[in-house]
């Protein structure tokens, strides 16, 4: 990678480290190859038929490196949800495979598998759901260390009070029931929960969208400033992308149930070369009223994951399809992902002809919206 | 393990010109086409014109076992004629019971206890129930967050339309259904005769999004609430929504009060923004105004918190602590808990909501220009006394700067 050889030049002093960040050949923690999860839909009598499938994930490879943060970015029902809780092994899968630190995580059983559910954590969305209200916080928190094996009860108090200090809260709230606590320090509670295991790897699946602003920031910081300290990688899912771009050092774009584009989080931001990517960040809007972001809104709805478009799923809604003049290889062939620039990977067939004059011809066919009434609307 | 990726020097993140962490990424192949320097002034011009609504000094508590929650307390503003109020605060700062309050929607434990919504003269607090019922859903409506829950699942969508368009206009059922039709379909959906024959479950969130603004517009409103209209679509879809409001808008020279959390949502569609916090109005102002010069220390915290594209900072900048339980609310500024410039007069004195520029007007013992230095009992803050009829009107008896308070610093 060209920013590897950069920094090797610039600090020519420094030993390669056990793990620095961009290696030349990074150790990838967990492998996910070819994952596919079918939830079926039953029908006729007592549900005794089958009638169709929700390709919830349907092929997704990729791997995550030690140390490093991939996000994962998509809209409801794209399936990245169902993709975490598989690689985890809360579901069970239908096709594929996943590997963590070379061992299959679906084939473990026994000891093996306690030890991986050991060093694979989670940190959920809803703060309220997620924690058992009938739990003190030192119990919840406490409960890791006792399955995998600490019997002193001293020894699991310490680890939580330790923990409690370390995630912001009080020493003293391990007493404490969840309801008593808010949004906010529930979630520092059950990222207190994941730690408390001594994991390598995080899922966090959406772990700051159910919290205010101010509160959101303060978790993030957390979040960053724990994987430092504790050398942790995360899968961080979430659907609100300045947040992934702010935390990851890879992003994965999902669109019903594939992995449409991954790349760097500078290279996914800058210079997006899928077109579902390029329009989801036109979408955000920016809390800045000096900036008149212009929109490529894409027509209609996600389609159903039951009955994907055929070829390239994303066709039935891409803009670039439209000004390409409906080539037939979208509607005719799936894409697969494929390299496009050091380490860019793109399921696109036309990712090429995505140029400044391309998305000018698609905000002027205005895309589903007329953006002629953009101008005089602020300034009425 | 400080050896992190975000670790890494600025210098050899990228390839091409290094960036600066702390400033958005210019000239970016793609990123630069979606991205245009606004044209000219953006929309404070609407806060010229009369307005539409004027809300003052509204105060709505609930009496809960706890004791008296001041959810709303002595807020006011201006709706803009034909043009956007932003409302925006986190969780529990009081914005949407504003609203309900707007619409006298508010039932025990709560009560209206003081205030004027005044619209055309007409200050609605003091109508009775029935004059204000041809008003509620007409000449004011409103839309929520969740438009499953505000949808009947047993009723088609199309005679949930028509019977609200027959609940504001005498239209005979078949004049009625037409207009429904076309309701639908001015809101941007496709086959609205299909459509307008199906149940709510049948669609969307987008859709039934779009189906709540077709209802709430088929009674010609001249207000439409907007309740976080699109907390709960997805990014594209919201795109859509945010599309669909601004063109109605723009047809029926209508307002819109728009409730959000969303800075983004504000910047890209508001004219004026008001700043909620713990039932009251921190910050007001145009919208222009109060991104490019943030004079609250809450404003600018939350502007500083927000993760943003294009700008890849290693830390986030955070408010401390939480919001003040609303039934122990502290004695002096409602912030000052977590206000880095907190000072001890911020302890003990609320702040009034004083002028610091133009039609900007902020709640805070901050000198207009943000220094910290606390204005002097000889030259008050000049308080805005236009503006503050215009925009806000100082709560009674707390706010009038009175250099006998002044002193006791």
């Amino acid at each position: 990678m060209a920013d590897v050889s950069g920094r090797r030049q610039v600090v020519p002093n420094v030993a390669p480290a056990a793990v620095p960040p961009p290696t030349p050949a990074p150790e990838a923690l967990l492998e996910v190859r070819d994952l596919r999860k079918h939830f079926e839909i039953r029908g006729g009598l007592l549900g005794a038929r089958r009638v169709g499938a929700i390709r919830a994930v349907d092929g997704v490879s990729f791997e995550v490196r030690r140390g490093e943060t991939l996000g994962l970015v998509g809209e409801s029902g794209c399936g990245k949800t169902t993709l975490g809780k598989l690689i985890l092994r809360l579901l069970p899968l239908s096709r594929g495979e996943v590997r963590f630190a070379g061992r299959n995580v679906f084939e473990a059983s026994g000891d093996e598998l306690k030890e991986l559910r050991r060093k694979m954590q989670v940190v959920f969305q809803d703060p309220y759901s997620s924690l058992d209200s009938r739990m003190t916080v030192g119990d919840i928190i406490g409960e890791g260390p006792l399955i995998h094996g600490m019997r002193s009860r001293q020894q699991r108090q310490e680890i939580v009070r330790a923990l409690l200090v370390r995630v912001g809260l009080d020493a003293g709230h391990a007493s404490r029931y969840p309801h008593e606590f808010s949004g906010g320090q529930r979630q520092r509670i059950g990222i207190a929960r994941a730690l408390a295991v001594n994991p390598e790897f995080v899922v966090c699946d959406e772990p700051v969208s159910a919290l205010d602003v101010s509160i959101q920031s303060q978790v993030l910081n957390l979040l960053r400033d724990l994987q430092e300290e504790f050398g942790l990688t995360y899968l961080f899912i979430a659907h609100n992308l300045a947040v992934v771009e702010h935390i990851s050092d890879r992003v994965a774009v999902m669109y019903l149930g594939r992995v449409v584009e991954l790349a760097d989080v500078e290279a996914i931001y800058r210079d997006p070369r899928h077109p579902y990517t390029v329009a989801l960040l036109s979408a955000v809007p920016v809390p800045d009223t000096r900036i008149r972001r212009r929109r490529l809104v894409l027509t209609g709805d996600v389609p159903s994951p039951a009955s994907p478009p055929s070829g390239c799923r994303f066709h039935t809604r891409c803009w670039l399809f439209e000004v390409l003049g409906r080539p037939g290889n979208c509607v005719a062939t799936e894409p697969e992902l494929r390299e496009l620039g050091i380490g860019h990977q793109i399921a696109c067939h036309w990712a090429e002809e995505i140029t400044p004059q391309a998305i000018e011809a698609a905000i002027r066919a205005g895309a589903g919206a007329p953006s002629a009434d953009r101008q005089p609307a602020g300034s009425a | 393990m400080s050896t992190r990726p975000y670790d890494r020097p600025a210098a050899s993140r990228s390839i091409g010109p290094p960036a600066i962490d702390d400033r958005p990424v210019v000239g970016a192949p793609v990123a630069a086409v979606l991205t245009a320097a606004a044209s000219g002034p953006g929309g404070s011009a609407a806060a010229i014109q009369r307005p539409l609504v004027r809300v003052r000094d509204l105060r709505t508590y609930f009496w809960t076992l706890g004791g008296v929650v001041k959810a709303v307390d002595g807020v006011s503003f201006d709706v803009p004629a034909a043009g956007t109020l932003g409302v925006v605060g986190e969780s529990g700062c009081g914005k949407s019971i504003t609203a309900l309050s707007m619409m006298r929607l508010i039932d025990r434990p709560g009560r209206i206890v003081a205030g004027e919504v005044v619209l055309d003269a007409t200050n609605l607090l003091s109508l009775s129930e029935q004059e204000m019922r041809p008003l509620r859903g007409g000449r004011i409506s409103m839309i929520f967050q969740e438009p499953m829950t505000s949808l009947n699942p047993v009723m088609s969508i199309g005679s949930q339309i028509v019977e609200a368009i027959r609940l504001h206009d005498e239209a005979t059922p078949r004049e009625a259904q037409e207009r429904a039709v076309e309701m639908l379909q001015s809101v941007g959906i496709p086959d609205p005769m299909r459509r307008s024959r199906q149940f709510p479950h049948q669609m969307s969130g987008g859709m039934r999004q779009r189906v709540m603004i077709a209802m709430a517009l088929s009674s010609r409103p001249d207000l439409l609430i907007a309740d976080e209209p699109t907390t709960a679509l997805d990014v594209t879809i919201q795109a859509q929504i945010l599309e669909l409001m601004k063109r109605i808008r723009q047809e029926r020279r209508m307002s819109i009060m728009l409730i959000t959390h969303d800075l983004g949502v504000i910047a890209d569609m508001a004219d004026d923004v008001v700043v909620m916090y713990a039932g009251k109005v921190v910050e007001a102002g145009s919208a222009d105004e109060l991104f490019e010069r943030p004079h609250h220390p809450y404003t600018q915290g939350l502007l500083a918190s927000l993760p943003r594209l294009g700008e890849r900072r290693r830390r986030l900048q955070v408010i401390e602590g939480v919001v003040p339980n609303p039934l122990r609310l502290p004695a002096g500024c409602l912030f000052a808990d977590r206000c880095e410039r907190a000072m001890p007069i911020c302890r003990h004195t609320p702040p009034p909501l004083q002028r610091v520029g133009g039609a900007h007007l902020s709640r805070c013992w901050l000198t207009p220009d943000g220094d910290n230095a606390l204005v002097s009992p000889d030259a008050p803050p000049e308080l805005a006394e236009e503006d503050a009829i215009r925009l806000s009107v100082p709560d009674a008896g707390r706010t009038t700067l009175d250099p006998a308070t002044l002193s006791v610093v």
